[in-house]
């Protein structure tokens, strides 16, 4: 099990500008009154995009058997993280001790079944309570069978998603990161007078697969991505992290130890930004050319800009003027908070209140600075709570996770789903267009009336009732 | 009957297996203005939470101990203590199931003896039902934890007869109904129509029928589950003049109606096919002593017309199942009923119905035994959750989504599979899937040597190739 020292390093992250003030989102969890996920939900979501690895839950069933090929993250190749993998402990797995023989065999057959370039091993709430000593069987199994074993600590008691991210974060750097050189760049994709550079994403999860929207923009500046922590990531590109001229965070702090360690291990700069939106992704794009301050890169940054942008806002101009003024209420976490911010802005649409329930001091200052001091912000994320906002601030639309919603639907709320389990891609300049897309759908929708209106036998006033 | 395989490796891959804890949290959502607690992290909520809104497409309420790193030390009971009365003041629900995960159950919990705590500290709550189940997910599967939780519940909520003052027929037209988990919402209200059309009164016990069969409210938000079994109902079930027991998951259940109310019970495994409705139907008529309405007559009679017309596609078919143990015998039962062949059979945990299911073997484990079963056996259709689709698609064969999870479907967690009617359709559905799957194995065209056929030699001088007369036949 993991100290309660190593989860409160983990939870104090010197990075954090606001670390002398107490933490949001890392307080207990209050019995009777509590949503959201643990540890082993945030250490998961982190790394099982990483596509070739077989990822071992290592418990009873409830941690795999409830979440395995749940999530909308995609891979262009392998579909090896979409299976299911889990030690399923038994009763008499616990009692007489054998977690820990379970789990060794339970690699070999992995790697004998499937021939992974590694194995990820997630340790949850029991094998850590019993005692199991997941980082010993992890050793042993990789000198034995020479496939790198890499122990994820993840006890979901140890504390919340957001904790478990960091976890997750920790054991790249600690165990992956820095192990293979990466690969010459390939010949046929040199291009006179354009030097590449090498670049990292962190946090970034490749949902729907709308980082696709963005990667061809990176080939065409001469970034190369060495690795994308974790979407549509395989097992060597996180070895070659450490190469790399900038790391950029994409999900907000969720793994701002990684960014933070790169830089103390390797020197690698690094920033934070989105691709939510056409502001965000430019400013992006510009803070890659800012650091790695190559004078034709930076040149040929702000040509690709100026065409997107012109490009994009074309398109965008109908749907402008549908979209206009609609008021909206944001409630998600983390980068989310102020980064679809900025993306509706540019669409002209009006937020007019966002959760900061897992937001970082540094996200609520972004918030501020987008919206305006006045801005509502929603710390109380119960159903009822959500809907009261929505009708007190008039808000045309709720967007926020899938969790919440049949909250939204049930209240007759017009919903866009923004978390990981959706399924259409709003990341860079073209996700802007699915973003319309699915934004319009609800808000249009010629359902809202039939699902308001009472039947017409229980209106008071007589009335005609015609067709339509 | 059938041979039970037991699990023989140590990694399960694309596991099949539900927590006990989830199905203890459906049995709970069955009763009106309930909500199931999950003793434990606050994650194993979190997951269940996700694993029912995915398939119900629903709000669920659920809630949590949420259990950390100190009340996993120095132990949780003031967890228990504290959601229940957290619970208690926010929502004043009718019930609260408290479920223990795994984590909890490690620990050593007493779940029962924190209860008496929370009642003695907070008696303005009493109105409250607490019922506390241990329910962890390291034995048994979604199956056993709905019924152990239906017996929990059962066993705290139900009084003897003689301290009642309750006797059975004393609503002469009342019957008790006790529900297995595979059934749907769908399913529920047609064995509640079922029991009415003989003018009896159905008390379902648990009802997601009322709870989750995707309604929309007047109301915009509820906390608590907003249908369901009516939990005051259980204080005269004793008055019942019968007890109708669906699912042979549902036994232990049954065991204690009986004994503490004394109502004569009548126990089915499945209400899947020809044999099993009938056995049903001329239950109730037994019961009520009423005629079989002429409308389930003629039901019946459909579904022998289907039998007749779907036996050509499904005699001899070979068919994989991966479902809970009830189901699996449901489908096995209706299957094998109908011709076909059950080569693959797996479960995600034992149960004692499993000795009745007509097939040589059934194995305890995942998908992936399925598919290795499937496989070696040979398999022309699947019928599993939304996880044993892309099982079938290995296989390279059509899929009948049932069970939990149905993720990739509208509507799925709603059909009907009961009844005659329910049967009907579900032979249907099979037989269309394998038709299709027909047209795939149809005979490839022979192309003679001899043949006057200006078209062969056309598209021979479009691809250049030489060696096709030669050998004659030319699969497309």
């Amino acid at each position: 099990m993991m100290k309660s020292k190593q989860i409160a390093e983990l939870l104090n992250e010197p990075a954090c500008s606001h670390n002398a003030k107490s933490k949001s989102g890392c307080s207990k969890p209050k019995p009777g009154a509590t949503a959201g996920g643990c540890a082993f939900d945030g250490a998961q979501i982190a790394l099982l995009p990483i596509a070739d690895v077989a990822h071992i839950v290592h418990g009873p069933i409830a941690c795999a058997g409830s979440s395995w090929d749940n999530r909308g993250t995609r891979s262009s190749g392998p579909l090896l993280y979409r299976i299911g993998m889990t030690t399923d402990l038994t009763e008499q797995d616990i009692i007489m001790g054998r977690a820990e023989k379970r789990l060794f065999h339970a690699i070999k057959q992995a790697i004998d079944d499937y021939a992974p370039p590694a194995v990820f091993v997630y340790n949850t709430c029991v094998p850590a309570l019993i005692g199991d000593d997941v980082e010993a069987v992890c050793r042993e199994a990789e000198g034995r069978w020479g496939v790198p074993v890499v122990p994820v600590d993840a006890a979901g008691f140890y504390g919340t998603k957001n904790l478990g991210n960091r976890i997750a974060g920790d054991a790249m750097v600690k165990y992956v990161v820095g192990t293979r050189e990466p690969d010459p760049l390939p010949a046929d994709a040199a291009r006179p007078g354009i030097t590449v550079h090498d670049v990292n994403l962190v946090g970034e999860y490749n949902i729907a697969g709308e980082f696709w929207h963005v990667l061809p923009l990176f080939d065409e500046l001469g970034l190369r991505i060495l690795c994308t922590l974790s979407g549509d990531a395989r097992f060597r590109e996180v070895q070659s992290m450490h190469r790399a001229e900038v790391n950029m965070m994409v999900c907000s702090k969720a793994m701002i130890n990684v960014a933070r360690k790169l830089q103390e291990k390797f020197g690698t700069p690094w920033f934070e930004g989105s691709f939510y939106g056409i502001t965000d992704t430019s400013k992006a794009l510009r803070d890659f050319a800012r650091i790695i301050d190559d004078p034709d890169l930076t040149a040929r940054t702000e040509a690709l800009i100026a065409r997107e942008e012109a490009r994009i806002h074309a398109e965008l101009e109908p749907w402008r003027a549908r979209l206009r003024g609609k008021r909206v209420l944001l409630y998600t976490g983390g980068v989310k908070s102020w980064s679809v911010v900025s993306a509706l802005q540019d669409l002209g649409m009006e937020v007019v209140a966002t959760g900061t329930n897992k937001s970082t001091e540094e996200d609520k200052a972004r918030i501020r600075e987008l919206m305006g001091e006045k801005t509502k912000m929603i710390t109380d994320g119960s159903p009822k709570a959500l809907i009261n906002t929505v009708r007190e601030y008039r808000a045309d639309i709720l967007i926020a996770g899938g969790r919440n919603m049949y909250t939204a639907l049930k209240a007759r709320i017009p919903f866009l789903d923004i978390n990981q389990e959706r399924e259409f891609g709003y990341a860079g300049y073209q996700g802007m267009l699915e973003l319309v897309r699915q934004l319009a759908r609800t808000i249009e929708s010629p359902i809202w009336r039939q699902v308001r209106e009472p039947a017409p036998w229980h209106v008071d006033a007589p009335r005609a009732v015609v067709g339509g | 009957m059938a041979e039970i395989i037991k699990r023989n490796k140590a990694l399960s891959v694309s596991p099949l297996k539900a927590s006990q804890t989830l199905g203890g949290s459906l049995a709970v959502l069955g009763f009106r203005g309930a909500i199931p607690m999950m003793h434990g992290s606050q994650g194993c909520t979190a997951f269940g939470k996700v694993y029912f809104v995915r398939h119900f497409r629903e709000p669920i309420p659920l809630q949590t101990t949420a259990m950390d790193q100190t009340s996993t030390v120095m132990g949780a009971d003031d967890n228990v203590i504290e959601g229940l009365r957290v619970i208690s003041e926010k929502s004043t629900p009718s019930m609260i199931g408290v479920l223990t995960t795994g984590l909890a159950e490690t620990q050593g919990t007493d779940v029962q003896r924190a209860i008496k705590e929370f009642r003695a500290a907070h008696p303005q709550y009493d109105a409250v039902r607490v019922v506390g189940v241990n329910t962890p997910d390291f034995s048994g599967c979604f199956e056993s934890g709905h019924a152990e939780t239906v017996t929990a519940i059962l066993a705290a909520l139900v009084p003897d007869a003689a301290s009642a003052g309750t006797k059975p027929g004393h609503a002469a037209r009342r019957v008790n109904v006790l529900v297995g988990p595979m059934h749907t919402p769908g399913d529920v209200e047609v064995l509640s129509e079922t029991i009415e059309a003989f003018g009896l009164e159905p008390v379902l016990i648990p009802d997601v029928s009322g709870s989750l069969d995707g309604h929309l409210e007047a109301a915009e938000f509820s906390p608590l589950s907003t249908g369901g079994t009516d939990v005051d109902a259980l204080a005269t079930v004793g008055d019942a003049a019968a007890t109708l027991v669906i699912g042979a998951s549902m036994a232990k259940a049954a065991d204690v109606l009986k004994s503490r109310t004394g109502v004569p019970d009548f126990r089915f495994d499945h209400l899947y096919g020809l044999r099993a409705c009938d056995a049903f139907v001329a239950t109730l008529q037994q019961i009520s002593g009423n005629p079989v309405p002429t409308r389930i007559e003629r039901q019946r009679a459909q579904l022998q017309d289907a039998l007749l017309d779907t036996h050509f596609m499904i005699g001899q078919a070979r068919v994989a199942i991966a479902a809970d143990p009830d189901q699996l015998h449901a489908f096995t039962q209706l299957l094998s009923d109908c011709g076909a062949e059950v080569t693959a059979a797996v479960v995600p945990a034992r149960a004692p119905v499993l000795e009745r299911t007509p097939v040589e073997q059934v194995k305890i484990g995942d998908l992936d035994d399925m598919e290795k079963c499937a496989r070696e056996r040979g398999v022309d259709l699947v019928i599993g959750n939304s996880h044993a689709a892309a099982s079938a698609e290995r296989l390279g064969v059509p899929v009948l989504r049932a069970g939990f999870p149905l993720y990739d479907r509208v509507g799925a967690y709603q059909r009907v599979w009961i009844g005659y009617r329910g049967s009907r359709q579900a032979l249907f559905d099979v037989a269309n899937l394998l038709l299709e799957q027909h047209a795939q194995h149809e005979i490839q065209p022979y192309r003679s040597i001899y043949a006057q056929k200006p078209e062969y030699r056309r598209e021979e001088t479009v691809d250049g190739s030489e060696t096709t007369h030669a050998t004659g036949g030319r699969p497309h």
